[in-house]
């Protein structure tokens, strides 16, 4: 068989690569479409952007105002739960599969409890906490960032965690201590850069989730995004299908953004992730690296 | 290649370990280790999986904490200081390089976290470079780095830092075979340059027997036998250890003061062999001279002995070629037949069945050939390596 129809061993051959990518892109982007055209639709009949106007048009400012206070609170949300992300959870996952190993198989179980606990039932238990939360900071809509929190938690764990163990962390912890570094500087300068993949992955899943989250903020009464918008289809059903469209590009923004970012700085190809022994990711590169090590012997 | 004798101060430090011990819960792996290693010596810790080996590095390393016991650095006990202040130089069998730092980057990184100038850094990372032979890749990452190259940069970086002892463990298992002895000897060449203490761990015989002044065979938490590698070849002191380093033939026999009789015919016990073996486990020594009527490890006449017989101590000669006997006295060779046959390059190693059903593995030469089935006689040539006492005593 010709090399060039044959593929690399264990991936699927570039047609049918293609034909999943245009079969996933569809799948995605027949609802968008959709809301896209139903956005434009005239109440008299006809196509025009009269209800995109409507939205931005200042005059409306008193009718939308509690979309945009939920839209900002959501901003607020996603980015202070992010910082629970990096600030508490990375540390506590690296610490427990640096020292504490054994505590992980229980650490993995916690983390699956908030997706096997219904939201509502999860909600049943914050309410009495929450009253005891707002006691202590106040009723601001930043403290519904600990109940996000714990949403967020399983998707950044896998996230985190799937990394962790994919760059050998124990062993490049052990390596660094061994040439005299800090814990602290094990976590910044040696596993934290390794687990830029990961780290970005939770950190999109955690914005997503927080901008989309509705029955926890509802039944807590906050207005976030999700509150607002459906006060607002009941009145306005254009205006909730606009700003779920641009809430939808706002994130895939930030998704292209990020993978932008990932790939300028050629994380991704320093990142690829090799056991012992194996070869090296591409052929090139191992041919080179074989044909150094030759060079080497026959100078030495 | 720079003048790195002059550039890395010779610091070889003495490293006593003094009734080591380590348990995990219930279970202890290392009992009561002792081990005294001199200022430039290369040790090295040979044994299987599970025997300890690789624990005894971790704890001089600092990786793992020991439950009892001290583990002294010229003289100072270090038990109680962290990895990150032991001064150690480490050398993992994962490559355990940085994959997000370069070549160069890996190797600054032990003395960024000594505060070490920059200027400095710079003349070191090359010079530590160039001693592995890989100056001319400092830009480059670890992942487009053979398995070699790389484990050539996790020494430079292990040596940078001009460490008090450098730990190898098992930095060749996860090598092709050709990179693997061709490493092995540059480590042993760097390591006699720098004239560092250091350690090495492996499960390879072959390796340790190759690398080390001495080699520290273990088995189940304990040291078996220290010893240069030649004695441990040629004068075990345990069977676990005669078993291990080479290949013997375990031959059961009876004991008589003109020799062992071993399947018909009659064995000379001389010198080393006739020491018998000490009990590890106890560290009591059987070896004696047998004052009280008996002979070494207490044997008299009659005592039911196994004895170890190395390959290349067995001759071998065909009986169809040569039908009278030509390399013993009649009565005193064995007979069999051959079973398998297999070319080693410059040896062949053929595996025989005596009349009796056991089987005998013999070396020698490969321009010696035998066809399966072909009947030979084989003769002792050499002494067992070592004799112990059978675990039950002949009718």
């Amino acid at each position: 068989m010709n090399g060039a129809l044959r593929g690399v061993p264990g991936r699927p051959v570039p047609w049918l690569r293609r034909a999943i990518l245009v079969g996933i892109c569809g799948l995605f982007l027949v609802p968008i479409v959709s809301m896209l055209w139903f956005t434009f639709r005239l109440q008299g009949g006809g196509i025009g952007i009269d209800h995109w106007a409507a939205l931005f048009n200042p005059e409306n400012e008193r009718a939308y105002r509690n979309l945009v206070a939920g839209i900002l609170n959501s901003l607020l949300l996603a980015v202070l739960t992010v910082a629970i992300v990096w600030a508490l959870f990375l540390p506590t996952i690296v610490l427990v599969h640096l020292r504490f190993p054994r505590l992980a198989r229980v650490f993995e179980l916690l983390t699956v409890l908030p997706i096997a606990i219904p939201a509502i039932v999860l909600v049943v238990g914050l309410a009495p906490l929450y009253r005891g939360i707002v006691g202590v900071f106040g009723g601001g809509i930043w403290t519904l960032a600990f109940a996000y929190g714990v949403l967020v938690l399983p998707f950044a764990y896998r996230a985190i965690a799937s990394d962790l163990q994919g760059m050998h962390a124990a062993t490049l912890a052990e390596a660094a201590r061994s040439l005299g570094a800090s814990w602290f500087t094990v976590l910044v300068r040696v596993i934290a850069p390794g687990l830029r993949p990961g780290l970005t992955s939770a950190t999109l899943i955690t914005a997503a989730v927080v901008l989309g989250e509705f029955t926890v903020s509802s039944l807590l009464n906050r207005v976030t995004m999700q509150v607002a918008l459906v006060e607002v289809s009941k009145s306005d059903p254009y205006a909730a299908v606009i700003t779920s469209l641009l809430s939808l590009v706002i994130v895939f923004a930030l998704l292209f953004l990020f993978a932008s970012f990932d790939s300028r700085l050629g994380l991704r190809g320093r990142m690829e992730r090799r056991r012992p022994g194996r070869a090296a990711p591409h052929a090139s590169q191992h041919r080179r690296a074989k044909n150094e090590e030759k060079e080497v012997s026959t100078d030495g | 290649m720079v003048d790195e004798a002059t550039v890395y101060a010779q610091r070889g430090t003495r490293i006593e370990f003094a009734g080591v011990e380590k348990a995990y819960g219930p279970t202890t792996v290392l009992h009561g280790i002792d081990l005294d290693i001199a200022p430039g010596e290369f040790v090295a810790l040979l044994g299987p999986s599970g025997c300890g080996k690789t624990t005894l590095l971790r704890c001089l390393a600092g990786l793992e904490g020991v439950t009892g016991g001290t583990i002294a650095v010229d003289g100072r006990d270090i038990a109680r200081v962290p990895a990150n202040r032991r001064d150690m130089g480490v050398v993992f069998q994962a490559y355990s390089l940085f994959p997000h730092m370069t070549v160069g980057q890996n190797v600054e990184f032990g003395l960024r976290m000594r505060r070490v100038a920059r200027d400095e850094r710079a003349t070191r990372v090359r010079e530590a470079l160039e001693l592995v032979g890989l100056g001319h890749l400092s830009g480059r990452f670890a992942h487009t780095l053979s398995g070699g190259q790389q484990q050539r940069v996790a020494l430079a970086r292990a040596l940078v830092t001009r460490p008090q002892a450098l730990l190898l463990d098992e930095p060749l298992s996860a090598l092709d075979a050709k990179v693997r002895v061709r490493l092995r000897d540059e480590i042993r060449a760097i390591q006699t340059e720098l004239g560092i203490t250091t350690i090495f761990v492996t499960h390879d015989q072959e390796e340790a027997l190759a690398i080390a002044d001495r080699v520290a065979v273990m088995n189940g938490g304990v040291i078996e036998q220290l010893g240069a590698p030649e004695d441990l070849y040629r004068r075990p002191e345990t069977p676990f250890v005669a078993g291990f380093i080479g290949e013997s033939n375990r031959i059961e026999g009876v004991y008589g003061s003109s020799g062992i009789a071993l399947l018909g015919t009659r064995l000379p016990v001389l010198g080393a062999a006739r020491a018998g073996f000490r009990d590890a486990s106890s560290g009591d020594d059987e070896r004696g001279d047998g004052g009280d009527g008996g002979d070494a490890a207490g044997l008299v006449d009659g005592t039911a002995v196994r004895a170890f017989v190395r390959p290349e101590h067995l001759v071998i000669v065909s009986v169809e070629s040569s039908p009278v006997d030509p390399i013993a006295p009649a009565g005193s060779a064995l007979s069999g037949v051959v079973v398998s046959s297999g070319f080693l390059g410059a040896q062949r190693r053929t595996v025989v069945r005596l009349s009796g059903g056991d089987l005998l593995t013999v070396q020698h030469p490969a321009h010696q050939l035998f066809a399966a089935d072909e009947r030979v006689r084989l003769e002792f040539a050499g002494e067992p390596v070592a004799v112990e006492r059978a675990a039950e005593e002949p009718a």
